[in-house]
């Protein structure tokens, strides 16, 4: 596997200089690698992980959740519509799930009034949508593997034990 | 009338030595605020996984708050039994062969206590836990060293285990994977070891807390070998693999006549584990092995890249098979060990333990636990590259 690949799934949270110090390789091979990756449509990108209830993460502090049920297409399927959707700058991620409905949405914005209108004008006329079911969130406890809160008591051990 | 407390202090106890360790802590703990990385430790950074943690708050909000059975709850025996049938291919009854302890060190404590009479000699091999000497000294047993040496990687062979072997030794303990060393034995080693115990006689005390942490190869306990099942104590707990040290559990299996006399000695003297551990012992084994994979993975990664920054920088360092030591020998600089981790300490501000802490034959050599993040090791390793730079110029 590629060493780079198993960083990554650790979570990421390496700088190149630092995963070429662990992995033993030169900081150059270990852009290689990320290159070669995202080549393979396997590593898509960085994105930071904020804490969006902070007034100055602001920008997209209103997120909403929103299951879509679409009529599948004969040769297409559910993707041709999904990938379609997916394309709105306003769709965070978009998932086909199995269940009472077919599609589950992430969606971000600024104000309620942004991500309700997105949803009422764009979302639900779009050919082939049935119906939605919009839910906002109102608190995040973990973003991305990381706890909001951080109380874990770490850093606790003994400096020296046998 | 000048009363002097220590006369009431047992000879025997009076006579152990302060532990290596001790010393060097009370020197790292004045740097409190220093910024020191510390590669001193013996546990895992990784806290307790969750849902272990979870399921003992679930047992106190249950109220399960009561005494077990002396020998533990018979639903984690059962899971033992069934974990170390799975995963070291060794078949343990939980009814009579499955003893849960307050970690690895009180079942070696009841081993010993339960079976060693005054004088009876103890082999074990050293460098190794710190405890093992005292132990066998508490119990009024004569301690027979086996040294092992860099040049086999800390790995101990038949041929030293045969030159240190005396009449009146009875029981061998082994630490494989190794604390300090990170030794383990090729299964060709430990065939020979096997056939060396039951040419004369000896019982194993096989402590095989580390094994899981094994990298290159799997993990071979004695207790699988031909005829070696009879006369082996396999000890082993849950602090290290599933990095849950603070919460003392472990346990011993092995023949039911030796499990039983070790739990009339802890039935008087413990009565049993805490009930909350072994709830979350219990969950650990039932859930817990994809974590330990997970952990194991990085202690892997983390091996490499300290083995190889040491050997970079001069500090000579096999590739420990197993554990999360590594063992670097600190001779090309002209420095003791204690010299050396002293000055490091002062001078850059790592933490590592003098070899001598675990035994003669770690002289020349230092401790170096990866057990700590990846940034952290890799500020320590620039740190070591640096004192050993400026150590080599004076």
């Amino acid at each position: 596997m590629n060493p780079v690949l198993n960083l990554l799934l650790e979570g990421g949270s390496l700088t190149t200089a630092q995963m070429a110090q662990v992995a033993g390789m030169s900081v150059a091979e270990v852009e290689q690698h990320l290159e070669q990756l995202k080549k393979d449509n396997i590593f898509l990108g960085w994105r930071p992980v904020l804490d969006l209830s902070r007034e100055a993460a602001a920008a997209a502090a209103v997120r909403a959740v929103i299951e879509v049920r679409v009529t599948p297409e004969r040769g297409g399927g559910f993707s041709r519509l999904a990938s379609r959707l997916a394309k709105f700058d306003e769709i965070e991620s978009c998932y086909l799930m199995s269940g009472a409905y077919d599609l589950l949405v992430f969606v971000n914005g600024t104000s309620l009034q942004k991500v309700a209108g997105f949803v009422s004008e764009k979302l639900s006329t779009l050919d082939g949508v049935l119906s939605t079911s919009t839910h906002f969130m109102l608190r995040a406890y973990k973003e991305g593997g990381f706890l909001i809160e951080q109380n874990e008591t770490e850093g606790h051990r003994l400096t020296v034990t046998p | 009338m000048n009363v002097d407390p220590k006369r009431w202090v047992a000879r025997h106890v009076a006579a152990l030595p302060k532990s290596g360790i001790r010393d060097f802590f009370e020197l790292v703990a004045k740097m409190k605020g220093q910024d020191v990385i510390s590669l001193g430790v013996g546990e895992p950074d990784f806290v307790t996984p969750w849902h272990v943690r979870e399921a003992a708050i679930y047992a106190l909000e249950r109220g399960k708050t009561y005494y077990t059975s002396n020998l533990g709850m018979i639903e984690l025996r059962r899971a033992i039994s069934t974990y170390v049938g799975e995963h070291f291919n060794i078949g343990y009854r939980p009814e009579d062969q499955v003893l849960v302890t307050v970690g690895v060190s009180e079942a070696i404590d009841l081993a010993l206590r339960a079976l060693c009479n005054p004088g009876d000699k103890v082999m074990y091999h050293q460098p190794c836990y710190v405890s093992y000497h005292p132990s066998i000294s508490l119990v009024h047993a004569e301690a027979v060293e086996v040294p092992t040496y860099a040049k086999d990687n800390f790995s101990l062979t038949a041929e030293s285990l045969r030159a240190a072997w005396q009449p009146g030794c009875k029981i061998l303990m082994l630490n494989l994977p190794c604390n300090p060393t990170g030794g383990t034995c090729s299964l060709e080693q430990l065939e020979k070891i096997a056939e060396f115990c039951r040419e004369k006689d000896l019982l194993v005390l096989s402590d095989e807390i580390y094994s899981e942490l094994t990298f290159d190869g799997v993990h071979t306990s004695i207790a699988t070998l031909p005829g070696m099942a009879e006369r082996t104590i396999f000890l082993h707990g849950f602090s290290k693999a599933f990095a849950m040290t603070g919460w003392r559990i472990g346990y011993a299996c092995g023949p039911a006549v030796l499990i039983d006399a070790m739990m009339k000695v802890h039935q008087y003297t413990m009565l049993c584990a805490s009930i909350v551990a072994q709830e979350a012992a219990l969950e650990a084994l039932l859930r817990g092995w994809d974590s330990v994979c997970k952990m194991r993975d990085q202690y892997h990664r983390r091996r490499d890249l300290v083995v190889r920054r040491f050997n970079e920088i001069g500090l000579t360092c096999h590739s420990p098979r197993g554990s999360f030591y590594a063992f670097p020998s600190v001779k090309p600089l002209g420095l003791t060990e204690s010299e050396f981790a002293v000055g490091l300490l002062e001078k850059e501000k790592v933490a590592v333990v003098p070899g001598t802490a675990f035994g003669v034959n770690g002289t020349g050599h230092v401790r170096a636990c990866f057990a700590t993040s990846y940034e952290q090791l890799i500020t320590a390793c620039d740190r070591m590259e640096r004192f050993v730079n400026q150590a080599r110029k004076t």
